[in-house]
């Protein structure tokens, strides 16, 4: 384990610094730029982000902990930086076309993105409860901002009060489990509420276990597991498209981080207890997610189910842990768990890109048709046939078939927790999958399958259309070459230490 | 060495991908596209027949790479006595195919790109020897054929085509958990099909893999009661497509048992059989039965595929060295012959424009050639000697019979049924009184309907007459499929 210091590096703060500073750079230019140049912001934007990520690579390799073992990164966390700041590109070159139709607050808007942006990567590195919370919170008010952002449409506004509320509730309950957390144990870094726990053998104590549910529920409403998603349908339905996509991406993804970080390593000697909460909360949440996704008319809405039943998939990783990660590191368990952790890190990898790929079709269609309902989208393939064809290799990548990088997404996952044991969670995934295949396949029917009502060819526009084509292509190389990224994930997966 | 088998895989996708870069209004340069692909595919794979040796048991024209070593999944291919038969057969039934559906009108470059994309499937399960890979090539064949009979199919075409896919997708779901069990639980930690055949494994785990993979093939076969999804889906699809659905896409669940579950784990099978023996017999009556009740000519046929995969499926069971030689035997021959009969009724449809039975009749001096074609393929389904139908199913018998003599005897009625349907519907749809209706009715005239048809029918004669050319290739492989290790050690 590396030595705890009270090292104030400020080398390890690069990225999140360099993306603050371009944050406020663009809302400074916002109060000079003329209203139809103000998609350059979006370019600035991308171009802080490419920065972020040269600087989280650089200091990417060995393990580094600093500010008095508050923070740390290490490969897992330029893995998850990485991820966020590729996912805010996408969404920013999504969203320039889409703003600029809907709103005249396009710089807050950008900024904002980018703050949200900046707290998941703190999320990523963050080592210690009070540094986690304040990451997760700027990353959660920003983003109740963004989902309300266009404030004179119903949907957008009652989305907004919706994630607000109850996400502070679900805030207030995290809260509480830390703060339970801390008077059992008087320490709020990770790694010291392990030794604390195990010293002095609080395992079985009630009070523990009414905190590690608390936090569970905390982290849940983040990444939509059930019973904490009921917010989930009516945000992603109302939030502007690109939000949304950032949501089902980014933000979920940084649930994962942090759970991965306070279970495996705070409440590591509890591991039975909550590897078995989450077998049952993944089979719960994929389930409920796909079923209720089938009978949805409006695409929004149905990703938002769909985000919630792939959040179950992921969750299973954690039902797949074995106990016994540390002190006394057993070299087979610690193998198991290593490539457990890295089928999640490839998991929301590709599911990352897949999403993106998916709405950022969405996205066109809505900007062209000013529709999100699945009705509308009848005959797509006729009028729109590249775009299409893009939706369908995502959709697929969904569904998990070949040549898709999200078939060995699944395969990798199912692999794992079959390796791990957990062998009737597998079924009831697979299960699963084939019931959400008809979900996805109804997009795919409504654009192959049905008469377009008028052959007007839709037009396509150039930023939109470059995040759609790199992350199409993203999903078809990575399905057809994982090998690479397989590599990259367990390399950081075998890393991941407190 | 040139990577022959990648080719004839490969080459149809990548004839997709150029239809998919052809302008769409160049429908004649779409349609030789497709002709020039899968016929270089069938002209490989024809060359790969010639030399294919007819006396080593063990995979021939060998490919492997490393591929994702992270899992152990490699790129491995091969072809043995049992997968040869059906690589020719793909790629001779897309070729026809292709020809047959030289009239599609309707959006043909989304047709023809899908139908190759299609046949690169088909020819990937036939031809992998690493688990994984299969069941990718498994997976890959289901969205072109869920497109083709949704968007060109009849008038229920939506409702048969995701039923088609949710029950192949439930199928191959349960098959990767088999797939997962036998690579955790097994000593050998391989996806390689070979090396799986060798492996220790514990009879109960290998019970409960058995029945997991068994399940997808069961439904792809389809074996009753898992073969709903054949008619709707028969039904509906278009000519062309019900041809490779019949022809190939079965033949995928029947290879799948024999070179998983009788290949892998015969000891397994040889405590269930009388089991799957009787699933086997009551596919046989049951589809003999519905068949003979049909009022549509083509549900007719679609229901005579799942009488005849009953064959298959008992010769599976029955596990002798003949029995295994017959199921490839009948499916193969069940391909071509099922193949035709679905061009017939897709010809006849075209000029008649219904495919109840009841309202032709009489059709024989209108349409002589189709006629003598259609009554080629009847005879040859009903196992006539001399033509193709007859060595399969004779051999399954004859295999069958000491192994599990009640079923086969009861089994044997189902030729009875099917020969009564068969005739009987001939009687209806050519010959009896000419109904006044069908006057002006032409014979097939066209180049597209007349090539397709003569080619299998003389095929179903050539193999029916000269059996050696099949078989001395199944031969080859089949019959020793079940003397795994394993299995001597458990007798």
């Amino acid at each position: 384990m590396p030595a705890i210091t009270t090292d104030l590096n400020i080398a390890l703060l690069a990225p999140e610094l360099a993306l603050a500073v371009v944050a406020l750079v663009v809302i400074g230019l916002d109060l000079v730029l003329p209203a139809e140049r103000k998609s350059l912001l979006a370019y600035l934007g991308v171009l802080g982000l490419i920065a972020a990520g040269a600087l989280a690579v650089g200091l990417g390799g060995s393990t580094q902990v600093g500010y008095a073992g508050t923070w740390i990164v290490d490969p897992v966390a330029i893995f998850f930086k990485l991820l966020f700041l590729i996912a805010a590109a996408f969404v920013l070159l999504s969203s320039i076309d889409y703003i600029r139709r809907r709103t005249d607050y396009q710089g807050e808007y950008y900024a904002v993105l980018l703050f949200a942006t900046t707290g998941m990567l703190m999320m990523a590195s963050a080592r210690e409860l009070i540094t986690l919370y304040l990451a997760l919170e700027l990353t959660s008010i920003s983003l109740y901002v963004l989902a309300g952002f266009l404030k004179g449409e119903k949907t957008s506004a009652e989305a907004g009060i919706k994630y607000l509320v109850l996400g502070a509730v679900s805030s207030a309950a995290l809260l509480y489990g830390m703060a339970l957390t801390f008077g059992l144990t008087g320490t709020t870094v990770l790694p010291d509420i392990a030794r604390q726990i195990a010293a002095n053998r609080v395992e079985t104590s009630p009070l523990l276990m009414v905190a590690l549910v608390l936090v569970a529920a905390g982290f849940g409403f983040k990444v939509a597991a059930v019973p904490f998603h009921l917010w989930v349908p009516d945000v992603y339905q109302g939030a502007p498209t690109p939000v949304t996509a950032f949501l089902s991406v980014a933000s979920k993804a940084s649930g994962f981080v942090i759970l991965l970080r306070v279970f495996t390593v705070a409440f590591a000697g509890l591991t039975p207890v909550w590897a078995g909460l989450f077998a049952v909360l993944a089979a719960v949440t994929m389930t409920v997610g796909n079923v209720g996704a089938l009978r949805q008319t409006n695409v929004k809405r149905l990703m938002g189910y769909s985000s919630i039943g792939q959040a179950g998939y992921a969750l299973m990783a954690f039902a797949a842990f074995l106990p016994g990660q540390s002190p006394a590191v057993n070299s087979a368990t610690a193998a198991t768990n290593s490539a457990t952790v890295s089928a999640l890190l490839f998991f929301l990898l590709a599911y990352a890109l897949t999403n993106l790929a998916v709405f950022a079709a969405i996205i066109h269609v809505s900007n062209r048709l000013g529709s999100d309902e699945l009705a509308d989208y009848a005959g797509l393939s006729g009028r729109a046939p590249v775009l299409s064809l893009a939706l369908l290799l995502g959709l697929l990548s969904l569904v998990g078939l070949p040549p898709m990088v999200g078939f060995w997404s699944k395969i990798y996952l199912f692999y794992s927790v079959f390796n791990a044991g957990v062998i009737w969670l597998v079924v009831v995934a697979l299960l699963n999958s084939a019931l959400a295949a008809s979900y996805y396949l109804r997009i795919i029917h409504a654009m192959y399958l049905r008469p377009a009502p008028v052959d007007k060819p839709l037009a396509a526009d150039a930023p939109l259309g470059l995040a759609l084509a790199a992350s199409v292509i993203a999903v078809v190389v990575l399905g057809l070459l994982p090998s690479p990224v397989f590599q990259a994930a367990a390399s950081a997966a075998a890393n991941l230490r407190p | 060495m040139f990577p022959l088998l990648s080719a004839i895989i490969f080459l149809p996708v990548l004839g997709a991908v150029l239809i998919a870069l052809t302008p769409r209004a160049r429908v004649t340069l779409i349609r030789a596209l497709a002709f020039v692909f899968s016929g270089a595919a069938l002209a490989l794979a024809l060359a790969l027949f010639a030399g294919f040796s007819r006396n080593v048991a063990t995979p021939q024209y060998v490919e492997r790479a490393a591929w994702i070593p992270q899992l152990g999944i490699s790129y491995f291919l091969g072809v043995d006595g049992l997968s040869l038969p059906f690589i020719v057969l793909t790629a001779m039934l897309t070729f026809l195919a292709v020809i047959a559906s030289w009239h599609i009108e309707l959006r043909p470059k989304e047709y023809f790109a899908l139908m190759l994309v299609l046949e690169t499937g088909v020819l990937g399960v036939f031809s992998s020897l690493d688990f994984l890979l299969f069941f990718l090539f498994w997976e890959v064949e289901l969205i072109p054929m869920y497109l083709l009979i949704g968007t060109w199919g009849g008038p229920r075409r939506e409702y048969a085509a995701i039923k088609f896919v949710i029950y192949t997708l439930a199928g191959s779901a349960l098959m990767l958990v088999g797939i997962l069990t036998l690579y955790f639980f097994g000593s050998a930690h391989t996806f390689d099909m070979l090396a799986l055949r060798q492996q220790g494994i514990d009879p109960v785990v290998a019970t409960f893999a058995f029945f997991l993979v068994f399940f997808g093939f069961a439904v792809k076969l389809p074996s009753f009661p898992f073969h709903t999804w054949l008619p709707d889906a028969h039904v509906e699809a278009p000519t062309a497509v019900s041809v490779l659905l019949a022809g190939v896409l079965l033949k995928m669940g029947g290879y799948g048992m024999l070179r998983v579950n009788v290949g892998m784990m015969p000891d397994v099978l040889a405590a269930n059989a009388p089991f799957i023996g009787a699933l086997a017999v009551v596919s046989i009556l049951y589809g003999a039965a519905v068949s003979t009740v049909q009022h549509d000519l083509k549900s007719l046929v679609a229901y005579s595929s799942v009488s005849h995969m009953g064959y298959v499926l008992l010769g599976i069971a029955a596990l002798t060295p003949g029995s295994l030689g017959g199921a490839a035997v009948q499916m193969f021959t069940h391909g071509l012959i099922t193949g035709l009969l679905f061009l017939l009724v897709g010809v006849v449809y075209e000029r008649t424009h219904t495919r109840i039975i009841a309202s032709m009749g009489g059709l024989a001096p209108r349409m002589p050639l189709i006629a003598t074609i259609f009554v080629i393929a009847g005879l040859a389904s009903l196992g006539l000697p001399a033509t193709a139908g007859f060595i399969g199913e004779f051999a399954v018998f004859v295999g069958a019979y000491p192994s599990l003599p009640w079923l086969t005897i009861v089994a044997i009625f189902g030729v009875v049924a099917t020969a009564g349907y068969i005739l009987w519907m001939l009687q209806r749809v050519f010959f009896g009184p000419p109904n006044p209706r069908w006057a002006a009715l032409t014979d097939a005239n066209r180049w597209f309907e007349v090539a397709p048809l003569v080619t299998l029918a003389a095929l179903v004669l050539v193999v029916g007459i000269v059996p050696s050319l099949l078989t001395d290739i199944i031969q080859a492989s089949v019959p020793g499929l079940a003397s795994s290790p394993l299995l001597t050690a458990a007798r």
